[in-house]
């Protein structure tokens, strides 16, 4: 399900009365179970490439694939359908929900899955606790910290172990310490659970993570080298 | 969620829940009054003549002639009377008449009713400001209306004369003394109305022992209904006497009635839509500004439909809400209003002037207690369609984009 294949992929901006080029003509293959690193400066393309791969964004032109599934051809509803089964998301901005506890939080995805309460509960604690926020179950968003809120956002993308996790800068605020426990946490999944990653960042601390390091500029692709992690 | 989105700004959420609340405690109210005021408006007009029911010959009612009778009416009364355990049942015979005074002569209708049961089908007997209603069973005495009385200039004591045609359009002539003059507060019955005993009518108007109608006045309005049912029961398929409705008797009622709900319906309705933009204000307020979060729910996989009715579900909570304190307040108002009355300055005077009570009560009723808040309900409901339709139709990068 989670090999990912774009073909020929474009995405342009209007701002204003100038055309702004998201992507140029991107094609990409990753495999399931790949853990990968898209870097480049901001305005490069790795977002707009990780929202294109996730369907929250549908590009002017190309294709893409994620298993058997022609992801830029689904309607809404299938759409959010997939993203809520086999994709994790972890936001530059965190995206937290601010009426809800991080316990809550991390529960919203299974929920809208149909989990039950119980199992829910503790699948939200447990992973609560793995990105050490133990004891912070009860708090809303505007209680915790920027780097508390990227783990409880961390901590909704993986809990309910999807196929793939595309996440935006999941480090940019987190000292190196949490920074690195975090990684490993992805590392973890990624070899134990097969979860593929794809992770945009300008953290030379993440890169050294990954697998394999996808160097974009001005929405092309620049640079793609296998690499030991 | 839905819940705890409504106390992210819980001071918003009280104004809209407060509007509600306000306009379903008002229009219960309003409501209830109306409804009151129409039930003493109709007990009021019927009581003072018509009464709820009359057993007439079917084409009396289109065709009001002396011909169109009741045989044997004092006994076809007794006789209900008796069968229905119930006594207000009066009968009547009307004709019309030239009454002359020393003075004057007016045309007038001349009702011979039954004294003993009169009073208890109209009001009218009580009304008698000067002098004394009739007496059963005493011929030659007549009762008029204050303004016939001023038009002949007579009083209590006077003597009158009329003559008229009776039932077998021979002339029917008598001189009456006046006993006493009655104020009903109805312009076209103190103008035009007399009352002789029924016994003395019958005989100068050569109507042997016939009658034009049987009136009857039930408990309660709300009864009219099931005595029409028993009545028409025993009446079976004798198709010499019609069975009418008060309705039917008095059509301008019902129809004045309907013109007073039409104009009250116009301020409940601007009511209603004031609300309704409230709760249009409060929910596009809130999905406006949590445009992001919606966008993130959607990228975790929330279908837009569910989002929706997310906001439809705040929405009826809301609604919830002020229905179930609106309805509070409103009955609390009315329970309290049903014991004290509701009156404004002036009411007495008018009370006085048209002989009605001096206070209106309310009417608890269902219809009173749930229409108004059902109404407020739908269209808080309606309100919300439009910033649900916005959710729906948003995409999931584009609100998460916005500011």
């Amino acid at each position: 399900m989670s090999s990912i294949r774009c073909r020929q992929l474009c995405k342009t901006f209007k701002q204003g009365d100038e055309i702004i080029t998201g992507l140029d003509h991107i094609d990409l293959d990753i495999d399931e179970g790949e853990f990968v690193c898209l870097s480049g400066p901001s305005g490069s393309g790795k977002t707009t490439l990780l929202n294109a791969i996730g369907g929250l964004d549908t590009p002017d032109s190309g294709e893409i694939h994620m298993g058997n599934i022609r992801v830029d051809q689904l309607e809404r509803g299938p759409l959010a359908d997939m993203r809520l089964r086999h994709i994790g998301f972890v936001f530059q901005a965190y995206n937290l929900i601010p009426v809800l506890t991080a316990q809550e939080n991390v529960e919203f995805v299974m929920e809208v899955q149909g989990l039950a309460a119980a199992e829910r509960a503790q699948k939200a604690r447990a992973i609560l606790e793995e990105v050490g926020l133990e004891g912070m179950e009860d708090r809303r968003p505007a209680q915790l910290s920027g780097g508390q809120q990227q783990r409880v956002a961390v901590a909704r993308a993986i809990v309910s172990h999807p196929d793939l996790v595309l996440a935006d800068e999941p480090t940019a605020n987190l000292d190196s310490v949490s920074a690195g426990h975090l990684m490993g946490l992805f590392q973890e999944l990624n070899q134990h659970h097969r979860i593929t990653f794809v992770i945009s960042t300008h953290d030379k601390r993440v890169m050294r993570y990954a697998k394999r390091l996808i160097k974009m500029q001005d929405g092309k692709i620049i640079g793609d080298e296998a690499q030991e992690s | 969620m839905a819940w705890r989105n409504l106390w992210r700004h819980w001071r918003r959420t009280w104004l809209t829940v407060g509007a509600m609340i306000f306009s379903n405690g008002l229009l219960i109210f309003a409501m209830s009054l109306q409804f009151g005021s129409y039930d003493m408006m109709i007990d009021n007009s019927l009581q003072a003549y018509s009464g709820h029911l009359q057993l007439q010959h079917p084409r009396y009612l289109d065709d009001p002639k002396m011909r169109y009778a009741i045989d044997d009416i004092a006994a076809t009364a007794a006789r209900l009377r008796r069968e229905l355990g119930l006594a207000s049942i009066s009968p009547r015979a009307a004709g019309f008449a030239l009454a002359s005074s020393e003075e004057r002569s007016y045309g007038l209708q001349i009702i011979g009713v039954d004294p003993a049961h009169e009073p208890l089908v109209s009001t009218l007997p009580g009304l008698v400001k000067q002098g004394r209603y009739l007496e059963p069973g005493a011929a030659g005495e007549i009762i008029i209306g204050a303004a016939l009385a001023r038009n002949l200039k007579v009083k209590p004591g006077d003597e009158l004369t009329f003559i008229g045609s009776g039932f077998d359009d021979s002339f029917a002539a008598g001189v009456v003394r006046v006993v006493g003059i009655f104020e009903s507060g109805i312009a076209d019955l103190d103008r035009a109305l007399a009352q002789v005993d029924l016994a003395y009518f019958q005989e100068v108007f050569a109507m042997q022992g016939r009658g034009h109608s049987l009136t009857v006045r039930a408990q309660h309005i709300d009864d009219v209904e099931t005595l029409q049912a028993r009545i028409a029961a025993l009446l079976g398929s004798n198709e010499s006497i019609l069975l009418r409705h008060w309705d039917e008797l008095q059509p301008g009622l019902r129809q004045a009635i309907q013109a007073d709900m039409a104009s009250n319906s116009f301020m409940y309705i601007v009511l209603i839509v004031l609300v309704a933009f409230s709760v249009l204000n409060t929910q596009l307020m809130s999905v406006l500004e949590r445009t992001r979060e919606f966008g993130t729910m959607m990228a975790l996989g929330l279908q837009p439909g569910r989002l929706s009715r997310l906001v439809m579900l705040e929405t009826a909570l809301m609604t919830a809400l002020g229905l179930v304190l609106g309805i509070f307040v409103g009955l609390i108002i009315n329970l309290y209003l049903s014991r004290v009355g509701f009156s404004y300055p002036g009411m007495d005077e008018v009370a006085l002037k048209f002989n009605l009570p001096e206070r209106i009560y309310p009417a608890i009723s269902m219809a009173s207690m749930t229409l108004g808040p059902t109404a407020v309900a739908v269209g808080s409901l309606l309100a919300t369609l439009y910033p649900a339709l916005r959710l729906y139709l948003l995409t999931p990068i584009e609100a998460m984009r916005a500011v």
